[in-house]
């Protein structure tokens, strides 16, 4: 049960967003653009894992778990292999530039001024791009304030991972923007 | 130096949403929504949590241009501003108020840090659900904005001036920056 009468039974975030559509809409939107997007050379699933990472550093279990299964749905990795790159993904076979976007990943959830220019360097000698770094840097900062939004109220969550898993094909294909916060 | 290649002489987050306005839109309508769209809570109030939560995650622009904000829209009542900065338990604000500062701070570390002690708290010097909701997401997109603001290393200017004169114009509304082409 959320902290506040939502009026709905809706679970994670969807809960506050039927609560208070007028705040949702571009919180909506600006998931989309940044997950979503098509103009990106970060790809979709890339993007999600960025997200899925930094919710499991904010321990919010509903953004990790259907986050983590976009992810596993875009990138073809069960969730074992999506749970690897959450607890050290150093020890996976990402790609060295995925390993440097995550690590700046990881230092913004600690706060901004984490973020060294030593771990931008070595993205960029990895082959990262201006855009590249930017939208890491603000995928990460978004789910911090997504995560803080979801259990900031209280609201519940599925404990049955394989309900995310089994939500992500439907939920790749309508996105963020067009769905039903019902369904 | 910003770590990327963001336009001359264009102060914190104006910069990377002239960097990036596709993103930046977004980003301003939802500023624009919470802190200036219709609500119980006054402006002047919100500006304060939003205020609040960027000096506890110390980042110095989005404190000091909020904060000025605040200051602009309390008028004779700017010294409140300061009054919560340095110390938000002991100033000389509503319960209310207090109550609702607690819960920002207490979401500035954490979702999970925020107890239902905090909330029945609020409730009891008659926050509503809609006054709640708004604190928690005021005080979650700071952590977002400051994060965005110092994880990309955005000029942050030193002068005071230049914050006067920036919270006077937030005051007013937030519109994105037109991009350079």
């Amino acid at each position: 049960m959320a902290y506040i009468d939502l009026q709905n039974e809706f679970p994670g975030i969807r809960g506050p967003m039927a609560f208070r559509p007028e705040t949702a809409k571009p919180l909506n939107m600006l998931a989309e653009i940044l997950l979503r997007d098509d103009n990106n050379t970060l790809t979709r699933g890339e993007r999600e894992l960025i997200g899925a990472y930094v919710s499991s550093l904010n321990d919010c279990f509903f953004c990790q778990n259907i986050h983590g299964a976009l992810a596993g749905h875009y990138l073809d990795l069960d969730i074992e292999q999506v749970d690897a790159i959450k607890s050290d993904y150093s020890l996976t076979d990402l790609s060295p530039k995925m390993k440097s976007l995550l690590s700046i990943a990881g230092s913004v959830q600690k706060g901004g001024k984490w973020v060294t220019p030593q771990q931008i360097e070595k993205a960029r000698s990895n082959g990262a791009t201006d855009m590249e770094i930017h939208d890491t840097v603000l995928i990460s900062a978004s789910f911090c304030m997504f995560n803080r939004y979801v259990d900031g109220l209280g609201t519940w969550a599925p404990q049955d991972r394989t309900y995310y898993t089994n939500r992500a094909p439907q939920r790749a294909s309508e996105g963020y923007i067009d769905f039903d916060l019902a369904k | 130096m910003a770590h990327i290649n963001v336009p001359e002489g264009v102060p914190g987050i104006r910069s990377l949403v002239m960097f990036r306005p596709e993103t930046g839109k977004h980003l301003y309508e939802l500023a624009q929504v919470l802190l200036r769209g219709e609500s119980t809570l006054s402006e002047a109030e919100r500006e304060l949590i939003a205020a609040h939560v960027s000096s506890r995650n110390k980042c110095f622009f989005c404190m000091s241009s909020h904060a000025a904000a605040a200051r602009c829209l309390y008028g004779d009542e700017e010294d409140i501003v300061d009054d919560v900065l340095r110390d938000a338990k002991n100033a000389n604000i509503s319960d209310k108020m207090k109550a609702l500062l607690n819960i920002a701070g207490k979401v500035q570390i954490l979702g999970k840090e925020v107890s239902q002690a905090d909330i029945d708290a609020a409730r009891a010097e008659e926050a509503t659900d809609r006054e709640i909701h708004d604190t928690v997401l005021i005080a979650a997109a700071f952590c977002m904005f400051n994060r965005y603001v110092d994880g990309l290393a955005s000029p942050t200017p030193t002068d005071p001036k230049i914050y006067e004169e920036m919270g006077k114009r937030m005051a007013g509304g937030y519109n994105p920056p037109q991009s350079q082409s």
